[in-house]
């Protein structure tokens, strides 16, 4: 019974996302605030849907109702209760329904936004955003319905892929889909400035927090899922430049761009013909990689859906709504007006540069990862493009940008002076090539573009923390007048420094990957293997038992030098559903590195494969990130984005005004 | 989306996954293990998706392993080594293309589109007005009020 309430409150949404989609249009048109309005009831309504949709599946799952096809093949009954819920989302059905679960949750945000947001421009979001819906409600009902009933019903289900059965499926894929999905609301936005045909600072005032938004999650669920990939997979990789990675790294890079475009736009009116094709662009770089990985086009041998009449439905929402935005930003864009004119030394003009060499990137790994795929079909040669190519192009395009970066935000808006700013990140500078020549001296002999890279790191952090030591200190004597200034800079501001000095950090961890060293050998209990500065010794080999697998759990101590670390268990898995195993690879934190200890096959003879790295910084890769996604939140929770801020705090205005803006 | 676990382990679940590089691979010169590394990461394994013979645990990866660490112990060059594994199987094993006239768009088009890219705004920059010459200096009146409703700071 349950099951048929979610089934038909998932198609009873289809039909009010019909209604979301052409009422508040036709209210446009007929200039009547009654029908505009229908459009913001239909978002809620079909977000509480599509609410009691997810609460039916879910409840099947967490029940274990093996009448619905979708739980049998997905779930287990042994399974333990977080990954009962998880399983909800670890198929295709079931992340379909994620996927429409949050495109009409931020259709509900809309409609509830308090923010004073123009009548029109609503409704007209709203619209754009209930034909998405429509699209991939009508997806989900016609050819991937979670709802499907299995009759008779078998006794046991086959449980849930047991790589997926991890922690990481409970976080992973509801922020990235929150990502993904979030960018739906910028192309929304862009669209209905589009049908008004009028945009200004106010749009992309409006905009921006969703794009923040939006770009905060997908950032945390690339590095979730790349840190999840790194503890897995067991073999230490974090990165593997896969079409399906690649399919949630051109949005991000998309939305990196947008985001610096947006500012532009909201501070000085210029580049909008430019900010509206990258939010129509990054929207649609999404749908290209919800086909990527739903259709198998791409990754034919492990698809996540083979049936071809999905990858059909996808293609034709993806040419709809691409081609449609585009023609329509086609006839539009040329009516809007050019705004603020700029020098090109200028902040505007890094902005610029900044935007060319990210889309570029973002283009390169678009070509990289779809040109084997034209050319098989053009002319039937078969060419691999995997990472090295995309080391040797993505590469060179992201170190002349980061480079530039700190410069860039030193420079003053409207008109620069360039020799200013290079003096002003020449301190920055210094110290970055100070440490690199120390790190080079310390690791003499080793790669010789791991220092180099750390020294690029160092350049981005020291030239962030510049910057905003600058802005504190300028025309402020006294500690208290610096606090007062270091409390009344804006919170978009230190996000902005913050950010850039995570995209630093990072890059350490990155460089730092090439002095990562690996060891390989065979154990018995008792032996040792040494790689870089830890070394195990194998304790003991034990089976255990867990609710759905059996393991070898094989126990080491770790050294590193003369100081003892804690030990670590390296497993082996056999699901026993499925029969099939995995390895759970040991890792212990040492700092901000890892050892990292990976089974292998047991050799016969009571002797175990064992493989360990000695990962040094390899943390910095993840924080980096972290500190990237909190500086995007900071900047979320700036004064001017913060719920109907002019009225309602008024009086508290006049003082923080007074702040320079940027 | 589910990522790259679901793409992978579909591959790796065939034979389970494990290390790839096995003990017994493993060459004695630590060099020569670099260089057959080195070589390994760039060649694809052909019954996988997208993974290196460097990364995965399928049969045909390890005999290609082994056979890389044959012809480098035989004395061949890097080059010769990828040469000899291209004429068994062809451009598809390299996965970094090589540059021919099949693949000179996908080399090409990141710097094509960087220098266009570029060269669109150094005309786009030229084409704008220029700006005014810098305002006037404000007059003490205008400063006087500017304090005012700023209450003097900054």
């Amino acid at each position: 019974m349950i099951v048929e309430i979610g089934h038909f409150a998932l198609a009873l949404a289809l039909g009010v996302a019909v209604v979301q989609s052409v009422v508040p249009l036709w209210g446009v048109a007929r200039q009547d605030r009654a029908l505009a309005g229908v459009g913001q009831a239909a978002a809620l309504a079909s977000f509480l849907l599509v609410c009691l949709a997810f609460a039916a599946l879910t409840l099947s799952y967490l029940r274990s109702d093996f009448s619905v096809e979708n739980v049998v093949a997905n779930s287990h009954s042994t399974q333990p209760l977080i990954y009962k819920i998880t399983s909800v989302w670890g198929n295709h059905e079931g992340s379909m329904l994620l996927w429409v679960l949050i495109l009409t949750l931020f259709g509900a945000l809309v409609a509830l936004s308090r923010r004073s947001l123009p009548e029109r421009l609503r409704a007209g979001t709203l619209a754009a955003q209930g034909m998405v819906t429509v699209a991939f409600l009508a997806f989900t009902l016609l050819t991937s319905n979670p709802f499907r009933r299995m009759l008779p019903a078998p006794a046991e289900g086959q449980d849930l892929n047991p790589l997926l059965q991890d922690l990481g499926l409970a976080i992973h894929p509801p922020l990235l889909y929150v990502g993904y999905v979030g960018f739906s609301i910028t192309y929304a936005f862009a669209v209905a400035a589009l049908i008004d045909g009028r945009i200004d600072a106010v749009w992309a005032r409006a905009v921006r927090p969703w794009t923040l938004l939006a770009w905060v999650f997908l950032t945390l669920g690339i590095a979730m899922g790349s840190y999840w990939a790194y503890y897995e997979l067991g073999w230490g990789g974090w990165w593997f430049w896969d079409p399906v990675e690649n399919a949630s790294l051109m949005p991000w890079l998309a939305g990196t761009a947008l985001i610096h475009s947006t500012v532009v736009m909201e501070k000085r009116d210029a580049l909008k013909v430019w900010t509206i094709l990258l939010a129509i662009l990054t929207f649609s770089l999404s749908l290209l990689g919800t086909f990527i990985v739903r259709s198998g086009v791409l990754t034919s041998v492990h698809s996540f859906a083979t049936d071809p009449a999905r990858g059909l439905f996808i293609l034709i929402i993806l040419v709809v709504f691409v081609g449609g935005s585009l023609a329509l930003f086609a006839w539009r864009a040329p009516l809007l007006r050019q705004g603020g004119i700029f020098a090109p030394v200028s902040r505007e003009g890094a902005l610029v540069v900044n935007n060319v060499f990210i889309a570029t990137s973002c283009a390169t790994v678009f070509i990289g990862t779809l040109y084997p795929l034209a050319l098989e079909m053009i002319t039937g040669d078969k060419i691999s493009v995997g990472p090295p190519f995309f080391n040797a192009t993505f590469i060179p395009l992201l170190v002349p940008l980061l480079l530039l970066l700190p410069i860039g935000q030193s420079l003053a808006w409207k008109r620069g002076d360039l020799l200013g700013a290079a003096q002003r990140t020449m301190l920055a500078f210094a110290i970055a090539i100070a440490v690199t020549v120390i790190v080079f001296a310390i690791r003499w002999g080793g790669p010789v573009l791991a220092p180099l890279g750390v020294g690029l790191g160092v350049f981005l952090i020291a030239g962030a923390a510049f910057d905003l030591g600058e802005r504190i200190m300028a025309r402020a004597s006294g500690l208290p007048a610096i606090w007062a200034r270091a409390v009344g800079l804006p919170r978009s501001a230190w996000g902005t420094a913050l950010a850039h000095a995570g995209v630093g950090i990072s890059v350490i961890g990155i460089a730092a990957t090439a002095w990562s060293t690996e060891a390989i050998g065979v154990l018995r209990p008792g032996d040792s293997l040494t790689s870089g500065r830890y070394r195990v010794t194998l304790e003991s080999v034990t089976p255990r038992t867990g609710p759905n697998f059996r393991a070898e759990v094989a126990r080491f101590s770790l050294a590193s030098g003369d100081r003892v670390l804690l030990p670590v268990e390296a497993a082996k898995r056999l699901y026993i559903a499925r029969n099939m195993p995995t390895t759970e690879a040991g890792i212990r934190t040492d700092g901000l590195s890892q050892a990292y200890v990976s089974l292998g096959e047991p050799q016969g003879d009571g002797s175990i494969a064992v493989r360990l790295y000695d990962k040094p910084l390899v943390l910095l890769i993840w924080i980096g990130a972290l500190v990237m996604a909190f500086g995007g939140g900071l900047s979320l929770t700036d004064r001017r984005f913060r719920l109907a801020a002019p009225r309602r705090r008024a009086a508290v205005v006049p003082q923080a005004a007074a702040q320079p803006a940027e | 989306m589910r990522h790259l676990l679901v793409a992978i382990c579909l591959c790796l679940g065939l034979s389970g996954p494990a290390l790839a590089v096995q003990p017994g691979e493993v060459l004695r010169d630590s060099a020569l293990e670099q260089r057959a590394r080195q070589i390994s990461s760039g060649l694809r394994c052909l019954v996988c998706q997208n993974q290196s013979i460097d990364d995965s645990d399928a049969p045909l990866a390890k005999d290609l392993r082994v056979l890389v660490r044959e012809r480098l112990v035989a004395g061949d060059s890097d080059a010769a080594v990828k040469s000899f594994v291209v004429a068994r199987y062809g451009d598809f094993v390299l996965l970094s293309p090589p540059v021919n006239l099949r693949t000179i768009g996908l080399w090409a088009a990141p710097f094509l589109i960087l220098l266009l890219g570029l060269a669109f705004i150094w005309r786009r920059a030229r084409a704008l007005p220029a700006l005014p010459a810098s305002p006037a200096p404000l007059t003490p009146e205008e400063r006087a009020r500017l304090e005012t409703l700023t209450g003097a700071r900054d």
